[in-house]
């Protein structure tokens, strides 16, 4: 009985966002904006429900895991593809991150897209994009995964593009799904060697035959490898692009040109997760690759470190929460390369509300500010927007991982784990993460102090008059609940989930649904020295991410607040480095030079030679003349007169004759 | 000698067509003019009764015959029989709204028609050179004259005079390769020659090579495949539209149970030879039937050079020799008839409808002026073209597997690339139905018969594509093949 209740919420669940997304695209025009956001909203409204209903199934009442074939979608010889739906703790742990996050962001852009031409396409692509997501997390097998996984792309190449008349969003949407597609490349040759070597791409059946897959080697011209290793960096290869890990993170901050509010669904909360979602929901396979799991690993921190330190000479406020967000998903994936799937995914819930929380704020102050986004014409707007201001603040706290608040426990529990682990990489990853905490409050201060403190410079572009204060004033009811919802979670989420997520042992919340083999098992240790969610912020200074992070906050303090000319100063003296940060490393000259113009340049190569010459003239309008010659010599032949026609069919009796008889 | 009574129960369809299209002859002379609608009625009641009475003959497998072997029944026979029927049954239903228009009498059009029908039941059920050759000439010989029922028309006779001085050309060659085989097995039954060529290893003779290259000469004219096609744009385009849909569908699959009956039944000892015959007529025709057609102007005959090129596409199925390529040819050739049902049933409503449609263009912009006509025609045209999930991708499909079935790689590769270049032509029709401006914007109105069947045939076509299972086992089945 509770099997088909568990079926019918989760069917609910996943298309109830896609019927909104329907009746608000296709219908919008005709039903107007306020039915149109009233339908997604609902929408959204009953998946959001279904989806506490299933986590207090799972979680709560202890549902036995639900996965099922819903139909056969195809069939190839001896493989045979269905639509299925798996519902275990790591699905509803998603599943309510995503929709209650999407169920915010969509009350939100009542306010935030408010006029906008097109403002009932925007509440179709948003649940349309939602629905995806749900796909992808909620399906049972690769295809599945896979087929959210384009989706979500799509309707990310979509949003980002939204202002499509505005040719920076253009070209960052197409720099989205260009650089995604070098992921995706990775990530179904992946999928191609699953059903190559497991024939089938059903989880439960891959997990199952995993094990004895592991000692198998495949050669690949004249090199031996483990094929579980190459499966899982394939696999890892689309997490790269998808979770924006280096070097396929170049789409990420281009992908700011979006409205705010899908930069805080799509490229902070959910879409960029997937990656990371996707090596948790295949650790049985990762864990039986330990050269996969130092790669994770290796990528994870270094993304961590240095797309961080990206975000210190970010003027564009949502840029510099873009930079974050890759820091922060580095984080993650290191965690997955210590087969600290658990923290991951913990990290992964916290970070969707705090990072959307910080994300809507931002928009609040871009509204306030009519579309304003460098910091470098903001300051002291503290006392124009407080409530922006104070739930900044608060998602400002939890990114940078000071207790009580979620990022702590989530954040700490990752460096803990990363430096028991003795995965091939730790310590440099360690070292990495343990800077990178310094770097995330040195940034995300920065840019706190940047707009809310310090003088105003609130200059519009054309110079031509301050801005009178009276215009600045806080944002409407729509965009404000929002934030106070989601800096509720972002205070307490942490707190409240830290034991049932991290350490119950074989209890924890996520279960089953994750495996990790004992000689990775890391986070058991922890365990022991663990003495529940209070003792562990009190003690909190006794470690060092702590000092790091206070000591970021001061630092921003002192440069951006107290001693202004420091930063100046820093910049002077430290121009190579500066240089280097704000070419972002030279990745998109790089890619600009290398892949953009080679590419451009053998392109007109074989546009001149191959395309013009070879295909247009020669055989293009060369089968055109070609053809015309034979039709006039055939419209010779059809001359109308009778003893022609008869004469053919003499000569076609003679040369039939001719041809037996010869 | 003792004579034994018939068995007229497996001829009852032709004794009832052939009395029914002699009634109906006699009852039109008595009809006042104003009630020529029960000559229609009546010969479509005919062609449904034919019909019922041919499907309760379905099921037995074999072949069972009578009149001392001179006529063979089995499900092959009833399978053709029975779609000869039903695009008889579409045609005259065009034919209906169209003939009062153009001045055609309802009596000449229709009877004439009924007795080309019983000529080519005689012909699928022949089972002996005679019977054959007589069918042959009952089917014909109405059809020239039909195509000719425009008496004042110069364009009409022309094609007729040419259609019959051809025909009777081919018909003559047909009769003398008959001749010749009847002198080397001193048989006229089409099982006995069959036999005797096997057992005598007589394949090499050259009065059997002769015979048989004179006979494929005269039933590759039938067909309207190239090099014996010269007569077909002219007749399509001479034709009154509804003897074109006759010619073009009926009279098609008349011809293709003739070839079964006299190569795969008679002649099947001889294969290696008619295979060679067979693969040169079928590029031939696609090379020629779809470049030509790209550059026709007229609709009529683009369509017609367009029906050469899919007689090209039917002969590789016979090509292949084996029982799955028969049933390709049969089940591209009752796909290719419901086809050029839609589209000369499209020609044939805006004809009705008081507009010229004799040139491409001047379907420009249907789609404003008929959405519904628009559809139907882009779908008739995907099929042509062989687009999924139309039927005549699936047709297409069966034909290169059975193709590729035989190791006749080369061959499939070759009806693949005038596939491409034949899209060509199609596809500027669905270009110009859908986004070039009309010249003339009145709605195209028609009746409701035909509207039901440019709906059947559109809708047929699609649904077929999608559920192809029933008929292609159907076509297989007549065969013995197991389809793949």
């Amino acid at each position: 009985m509770i099997v088909h209740h568990i079926q019918t919420a989760s069917l609910i669940c996943i298309l109830s966002p896609l019927l909104g997304a329907a009746i608000s695209g296709l219908a919008g025009k005709r039903i107007g904006n306020r039915a149109s956001h009233t339908v997604a909203i609902v929408g959204l409204a009953i998946s959001f429900a279904a989806a506490i209903y299933l986590f207090a199934q799972v979680v709560l009442y202890k549902v036995p895991v639900y996965n099922a074939d819903l139909y056969l979608w195809g069939g190839s010889g001896r493989f045979s593809f269905h639509a299925g739906i798996l519902v275990d703790s790591l699905t509803t742990v998603m599943v309510t991150t995503v929709t209650f996050v999407s169920l915010l962001v969509h009350v939100y852009s009542i306010g935030y897209m408010r006029g906008d031409p097109a403002y009932h396409r925007f509440f179709s692509y948003m649940s349309l994009f939602t629905f995806f997501m749900l796909v992808l997390v909620m399906g049972n097998n690769f295809l599945m995964l896979f087929f959210g996984w384009e989706g979500v792309g799509l309707v990310s190449y979509l949003l980002i593009g939204f202002w499509f008349e505005r040719e920076s969003a253009a070209r960052g949407s197409m720099k989205a799904f260009i650089v995604n597609r070098v992921g995706d490349f990775g990530f179904i040759l992946g999928i191609a060697v699953v059903l190559a070597y497991f024939g089938t791409l059903d989880y439960a059946q891959v997990f199952k035959q995993a094990p004895s897959l592991a000692g198998e080697i495949v050669d690949i011209s004249g090199t031996q490898f483990s094929v579980i290793t190459v499966m899982a960096l394939l696999l890892f290869v689309g997490a790269m692009g998808k979770s924006a890990q280096i070097p396929l993170h170049v789409w990420l901050p281009e992908s700011m040109e979006g409205p705010t509010p899908i930069s805080a669904l799509i490229h902070a909360a959910t879409m960029v997760t997937a990656g990371v979602y996707m090596v948790a929901r295949l650790s049985p396979l990762f864990e039986f690759s330990e050269v996969a799991l130092s790669v994770v690993l290796v990528f994870g921190a270094t993304g961590a470190l240095f797309l961080g330190m990206l975000a210190l000479v970010e003027n564009d406020i949502k840029r510099v929460i873009a930079y974050s967000t890759m820091s922060q998903l580095g984080y993650m994936m290191a965690a997955n390369g210590v087969s600290a799937f658990s923290a991951a995914i913990f990290h992964l819930m916290t970070h969707a509300c705090f990072k959307a929380l910080l994300f809507l704020a931002a928009g609040s102050v871009i509204v306030a500010l009519h579309h304003q986004q460098d910091m470098r014409k903001m300051g002291g707007l503290r006392k124009y927007l407080p409530i922006t201001y104070i739930t900044f603040l608060i998602g400002a706290l939890a990114l940078a991982a000071l207790p009580p608040f979620a990022g702590f426990y989530s954040k700490d529990a990752i460096i803990e784990v990363v430096k028991q682990a003795n995965t091939p990489g730790a310590t440099y990853a360690y070292y990495c993460l343990l800077i990178g905490a310094f770097v995330t409050s040195l940034y995300i201060f920065r840019a706190f102090f940047m707009t809310f403190h310090g003088e105003e410079r609130m200059v519009d572009d054309q110079n031509e008059h301050k801005h009178g204060h009276g215009e600045i004033h806080e944002s409407e009811y729509f965009i404000l609940l929002p934030l106070v919802l989601l800096a509720i979670p972002s205070i307490f989420l942490g707190f409240m989930m830290v034991t049932p997520m991290l350490y119950s042992g074989q209890f924890s919340l996520l279960g089953s649904s994750i495996y990790v083999a004992p000689e990775f098992d890391f986070m058991t240790a922890l365990v022991t020295h663990y003495d529940g969610p209070a003792y562990m912020a009190l003690t909190a200074f006794m470690h060092p991410p702590f000092w790091l992070s206070v000591l970021g906050i001061l630092m921003a303090w002192c440069f951006y607040v107290k001693y202004p000319y420091w930063a100046t100063y820093t910049r002077k003296y430290m121009e190579i480095f500066y240089c280097v940060l704000k070419n972002k490393y030279g990745f998109d000259a790089f890619n600009d030079f290398f892949f953009v113009r080679g590419v451009r340049g053998i392109s007109q190569f074989f546009y001149r030679i191959g395309d013009v010459k070879i295909i247009d003239d020669c055989m293009v309008n060369g089968t055109g003349r070609a053809i015309s010659h034979m039709s006039a010599w055939v419209r010779k032949l059809q001359s109308g007169y009778l003893y022609h026609y008869v004469f053919v069919m003499i000569l076609g009796l003679f040369a039939f004759l001719a041809w037996v008889l010869l | 000698m003792n004579f034994e009574i018939p068995n007229f129960a497996l001829a009852l369809p032709e004794i009832f067509v052939l009395t029914m299209a002699c009634a109906i002859l006699l009852i039109d002379l008595f009809i006042p003019k104003h009630a020529k609608t029960l000559t229609y009625l009546l010969a479509q009641i005919t062609l449904l009764g034919a019909a019922i009475l041919t499907f309760q003959q379905y099921g037995h497998p074999g072949s069972v015959t009578t009149f001392n072997g001179m006529f063979v029944l089995n499900n092959l026979a009833i399978v053709l029989k029975l779609f000869i029927y039903l695009s008889a049954f579409a045609s005259f239903l065009y034919a209906r709204s169209y003939l009062p228009k153009t001045k055609i009498p309802y009596g000449e059009y229709f009877v004439l028609g009924l007795f080309s029908v019983l000529g080519m039941m005689v012909i699928v059920s022949a089972h002996n050179f005679i019977v054959l050759f007589l069918g042959l000439e009952l089917f014909s010989l109405p059809i020239y004259a039909m195509v000719a029922l425009r008496r004042d028309e110069g364009i009409c006779v022309e094609a007729a005079i040419k259609y019959f001085v051809t025909g009777a050309i081919a018909t003559g060659t047909l009769l003398y390769g008959l001749s010749m085989l009847y002198g080397a097995t001193g048989s006229m039954d089409i099982t006995r020659v069959s036999e005797v060529i096997m057992q005598s290893s007589l394949s090499d003779e050259l009065i059997l090579v002769f015979g048989l290259v004179f006979a494929v000469v005269g039933m590759v004219f039938k067909l309207g495949a190239v090099p014996f096609h010269m007569w077909v744009p002219d007749v399509y385009e001479g034709a009154p539209t509804p003897v074109v849909l006759f010619l073009g569908t009926t009279a098609k699959i008349a011809a293709l149970g003739l070839l079964f009956r006299l190569l795969v039944d008679g002649l099947q000892p001889l294969s290696v030879q008619w295979q060679d015959l067979l693969i040169i007529v079928a590029v031939l025709s696609m090379a020629l039937g779809n470049l030509a057609a790209i550059v026709q102007s007229n609709i009529k005959r683009m369509l017609a050079y367009s029906s050469i090129a899919h007689m090209g596409y039917m002969a590789l199925g016979l090509v292949t020799a084996t029982p799955q390529g028969y049933g390709a040819a049969l089940f591209y050739m009752i796909t290719y008839a419901i086809m050029t049902l839609g589209a000369f049933g499209v020609v044939a409503i805006m004809n009705n409808a008081g507009c010229e449609a004799s040139k491409v263009s001047d379907l420009r912009g249907l789609n404003s002026r008929n959405p519904w006509l628009a559809l139907m025609m882009l779908l008739v045209m995907f099929s042509m073209a062989g687009i999924p999930p139309i039927v005549g991708f699936m047709a297409k499909l069966s034909i290169l597997e059975a193709l590729i079935g035989v190791h006749l790689v080369w061959l499939a590769a070759i009806a693949l690339f005038f596939a491409v270049i034949g899209a060509y032509y199609y596809i500027r029709v669905v270009k110009v139905m859908y986004f070039e401006e009309p010249e003339d914007a009145t709605p195209i109105k028609y009746p409701v018969d035909m509207q039901i069947a440019i709906s059947l045939s559109g809708v047929g076509l699609l649904v077929l594509g999608i559920v192809p299972g029933a008929l292609f086992t159907l076509c297989q089945a007549v065969f013995g093949a197991t389809p793949y």
